[in-house]
């Protein structure tokens, strides 16, 4: 139960603002998620290299030289932007695999938010102001992003059970609703091999995503076997490296709202998330239909 | 010719018993599932299991009607300008106008307010005879939105927003077409006669998110005076009470499957939900997880019959507790007195719960008026005045031989369970032990 | 004209203004500015104001409204005019879902397009909706009138009581127990009436539209029916 932002930017000089953008209609939703928030941001891409994004308690600790362990360990160059609990690591995109289990054996401790081009996720507990703040996402540019603040149903309030989720390199999803079939999709998954990190609904959607993804399905036709398959209330909002997609289950009756304007693609729980982008009085403004796949990309 | 040897006696199966196959047969004869009224019939784990540790040596308990045992309540104090105040913890449950007839609405107002007491409307609207007689009146704010209006709720003392009851957690009301008089219909813009489906969810708003707005709606309306309650069915009550809490609720009303119905699939009432003692600490664990136990009040019900049942409700950290079940017992429902016009109704007394029917002898769960005028809302109210005083005085003797000079001041370690089953429910130990089962199994 | 700066004032005050006027003053005339989506704005209103929202609102804007006529100069959130008992609420953008929902009287006019579930629940209100609606509208309609100019989404009155709903465009799919209805003179003379009152007459004309209503199969349990329950 929660609150969605979305922006995916048509006009390249929107660009610099995106973080900005994206954070002021984060704390716009907080009412509807006070218990934590997060953003996945996509940027850059393109230049033969690839991101991690780290998730730690102990930051002071496991941060420290963990560039210069890593860059050891692959035997590339290694970038590291630390945020707070949450650190992005930059190599060589065909490093991926192996930077990963060096970074299972070198900090055993950290958590994967994020792997990908283009994208960063952050989140944490706490208000979506405290969290917007944390990680300075005012100051982040990017082509498009999706934000989510929490309100927890069933499932722990900790920094893994904030959205939102990865659910592959460059993808990521986020979840307004509250499945009723969960339990058994995830003994299901765990089958097939997926790892849980969480008891979240939301956990177990962005790995039946991955599941279909690794089936041979692309993300449209994953998101709609997820029509068929996945039960209960959910509006989802799904990142890609080159843009972002949105579906309601078939009842539709969480709230979600578009905007799209010559220079984007908005979408927001409540119009109040939409109401200080630019020239949105004179946007096309619509409610997205259930059952229903809608993708933008660049 | 007989065998000269003794035969196997024919043998009943368990699975398929007499009540078992002649319900296969009613369904196979007449295609309808059984709807009835009340609660759960089955037998289940209750406050019959818990047992109070009175004060001897370690403790010493308060002198019976001279040593101060309060029994006041605050309910709505977290945003309500105007919380109220009762001076028992026995508060009268929703049950509508429809269900019930005019002079039984009137009894319990009557009632309850002799005692000091609030009464509950239900699916159906407000009617005049009992806020006439009513002094605290709790609008409920259902889904099917019959007879809502804004007059009413500013006339109401607190707005109870229905989620779920314990009879049917996740189901819609109903009221069959032959308790749909005039007056009904009226009130509900219905036609006469036709069986009413009432909603599972709201009409205008899902999950705790849009809860928090509606209830936003509501206070606006009502200028922040009214405390409201947020009242949902046992099923996941640890989830639910903390979700009330979040979405902004003053009061939760907690209903225990024991809790009746005043029509439902009989499937649904026994199959669906968790007796109010299994609820009763997940909704205490979840105010207390989040700071809220005694600021946000907790109501409980489900089966509460006696000042013992009150005693332990409140000993689990119930602020109150609400009744309908034995209130309609004590106006006169089901009545052996009324036992022959019960075997004409193929039923008997104690037994009896076509209250859908509407051919309820005793006048109270019936629209006819040949039936309702039968019934004395005088005197019914007289009777469950008596009753609530009679509880409340049981409930301040065990207090007080507990040590307690205030119902609120019982604990979960004044009790101790008789049943392994009871002692895991209610979070208190089996007698004789320290032994709490299932302690730290979470929910 | 009272304006009103809903960002300055806040909404507590706003309400409270609105709620102690209650027909005992002249001022009548209100216009609230900086709404910026805001939730519950002029709920419970009972007195016959004419109030302007400028700008687009949240949850409930109008909600269990009496007596005044509130126009809307922008798109309303979620359950617009829910419970209206009487009065007049005017959109001129969009509606979200639950547009009218439950209302028991007055008139809704909305003259972009209404989301999902437009009407549900309707208690006697009359809705006239400019555009299109959304699937599930007059989900369980007891009483009232619902018309649409343009076209209506999938399970149009599922479940329907005694509401009359007319469309002007096609209708995706009809819900449970809804049927099309003869147009009779009667219905053709309500409809000029609410089509004059919602603002429409100059955009159709009664003969336009198609009359839906209950097939009333569902009125009593019959288990033939029961693929409709």
């Amino acid at each position: 139960m929660c609150g969605i932002v979305g922006l995916f930017l048509k006009d390249k000089s929107l660009e610099p603002k995106l973080g900005a953008m994206l954070a002021e209609m984060l704390v716009t939703m907080t009412d509807r998620g006070p218990d934590s928030a997060g953003l996945a941001i996509y940027g850059g891409g393109g230049d033969g290299l690839t991101k991690i994004t780290v998730q730690s308690s102990n930051p002071g600790k496991d941060f420290v030289d963990l560039d210069k362990d890593l860059k050891e360990a692959i035997g590339k160059p290694v970038a590291m932007k630390i945020k707070s609990t949450h650190a992005v690591l930059e190599f060589p995109a065909d490093q991926v695999d192996a930077a990963r289990s060096a970074l299972a054996h070198l900090r055993p401790s950290l958590k994967i938010m994020s792997v990908g081009d283009a994208l960063e996720i952050y989140k944490e507990v706490g208000l979506p102001k405290d969290v917007a703040q944390r990680f300075d996402l005012a100051k982040m540019g990017g082509t498009h992003g999706i934000g989510h603040t929490r309100m927890a149903t069933e499932s722990a309030v900790t920094t893994l059970g904030a959205h939102p989720f990865s659910t592959g390199p460059d993808q990521c999803l986020v979840h307004n609703g509250s499945l009723s079939n969960h339990n058994g999709l995830r003994r299901e998954l765990i089958r097939l091999g997926t790892t849980f990190e969480t008891q979240n609904d939301t956990e177990v959607a962005a790995a039946y995503v991955s599941q279909k993804l690794k089936e041979g399905q692309d993300l449209g036709q994953a998101l709609e076997s997820g029509l068929d398959d996945l039960d209960g209330f959910f509006t989802f909002v799904v990142g890609t490296k080159d843009g972002f997609g949105v579906v309601r289950d078939p009842i539709a009756c969480k709230p979600a709202v578009m905007a799209e304007t010559d220079q984007y693609v908005a979408f927001g729980s409540e119009y109040r998330a939409l109401v200080n982008l630019p020239g949105i009085e004179d946007a096309r403004v619509w409610e997205p239909e259930p059952a229903t796949v809608y993708f933008w990309n660049h | 010719m007989t065998s000269e040897f003794p035969h196997t006696p024919p043998r009943k199966s368990y699975t398929f018993s007499d009540a078992v196959n002649a319900e296969i047969r009613r369904a196979a004869a007449t295609g309808i599932y059984d709807i009835r009224g009340g609660g759960t019939k089955r037998f289940l784990p209750h406050f019959d299991d818990l047992l109070f540790l009175g004060a001897s040596i370690s403790r010493y308990p308060l002198e019976g009607y001279r040593e101060k045992c309060a029994t006041d309540v605050w309910l709505g104090t977290r945003f309500a300008k105007k919380p109220i105040h009762l001076d028992i913890p026995v508060t009268i449950a929703g049950m509508s106008f429809g269900a019930l007839s005019g002079p039984a609405k009137e009894a319990l107002g009557r009632g309850a307010s002799e005692a000091g007491t609030s009464t509950t409307t239900g699916d159906g609207g407000m009617t005049e005879e009992e806020r006439g007689h009513s002094k605290t009146l709790i609008y409920q704010y259902l889904p099917s939105r019959y007879g809502m209006n804004p007059d009413d709720l500013r006339r109401a003392d607190a707005i109870e927003v229905v989620v779920g009851q314990g009879a049917k957690p996740g189901g819609g009301g109903m009221l069959l077409g032959q308790k749909i008089s005039d007056r009904v219909a009226m009130m509900r813009n219905l036609p006469k006669g036709i069986d009413q489906r009432s909603a599972c969810r709201h009409p205008d708003w899902t999950g705790p998110d849009d809860l928090e707005i509606k209830i936003l709606e509501i206070r606006e309306i009502t200028d922040w005076e009214k405390p409201i309650y947020v009242k949902v069915g046992g099923a996941r009550p640890y989830y639910d009470t903390a979700l009330a809490v979040k979405a902004g609720a003053d009061v939760v009303v907690l209903d225990g499957m024991q809790g009746g119905t005043a029509a439902t699939q009989d499937v649904f009432i026994e199959h669906v939900g968790q007796p109010i003692l299994a609820c009763i600490p997940q909704a205490v664990k979840a105010l207390q997880d989040l700071g809220m136990h005694r600021k946000v009040q907790l109501i409980v019900s489900g089966g509460i019959r006696t000042g013992a049942d009150v005693a332990k409700a409140m000993a689990l950290g119930a602020d109150a507790v609400a009744i309908g079940t034995a209130a309609l017992v004590a106006l006169g429902d089901n009545d052996p007195a009324l036992e022959a016009e019960y075997q004409k109704l193929q039923t008997t007394a104690g037994a009896y719960d076509d209250w859908h029917e509407g051919k309820d002898p005793a006048g109270i769960t019936t629209q006819d008026p040949e039936l309702y005028k039968r019934f004395d809302p005088v005197l019914g109210g007289r009777r469950l005045k008596n009753y609530l005083k009679v509880m409340t005085l049981e409930a301040q003797t065990i207090a007080r031989a507990c040590g307690k000079n205030h119902l609120h001041n019982l604990e979960p370690e004044d009790l101790c369970a008789l049943t392994i089953e009871a002692a895991a429910m209610a979070g208190v130990p089996l007698a004789g032990t320290g032994w709490i089962p299932g302690r730290n199994g979470g929910f | 004209m009272q304006t009103f700066d809903l960002a300055a004032r806040g909404l507590r005050e706003l309400n409270q203004t609105l709620h102690t006027l209650n027909g005992t003053t002249n001022q009548t005339a209100w216009e609230i500015v900086n709404t910026r989506g805001s939730h519950a704005i002029a709920v419970g209103v009972d007195a016959p104001l004419d109030i302007t929202v400028r700008g687009t609102t949240g949850y409930y804007c109008a909600g269990m409204n009496k007596q005044a006529t509130i126009r809307v100069k922008g798109s309303t959130g979620p359950g617009v005019a829910e419970n209206m008992m009487s009065g007049t609420v005017i959109v001129d953008g969009d509606a979200s879902q639950y547009a009218g929902a439950t209302g028991r009287g007055g008139l809704l006019v909305i003259k972009g397009n209404a989301s999902s579930r437009c009407g549900i629940s309707m208690k006697g209100i009359d809705i006239v909706v400019h555009g299109n609606i959304g699937h599930m509208s007059a989900f369980m309609a007891q009483s009232g009138n619902m018309v649409v100019l343009g076209d209506a989404g999938d399970a149009l009155g599922d479940s329907l009581y005694e509401a009359r709903l007319f469309v002007r465009g096609s209708v995706k799919s009809l819900g449970a127990d809804c049927i099309e209805k003869e147009m009779r003179a009667e219905h053709l003379e309500l409809l000029e009436d609410l089509l004059r009152r919602g603002e429409a007459d100059a955009k159709a004309k009664p003969e336009e539209f198609r009359r839906y209503g209950s097939a009333r199969k569902l009125y009593n349990f019959n288990i033939d029916n029961a693929d409709a329950y």
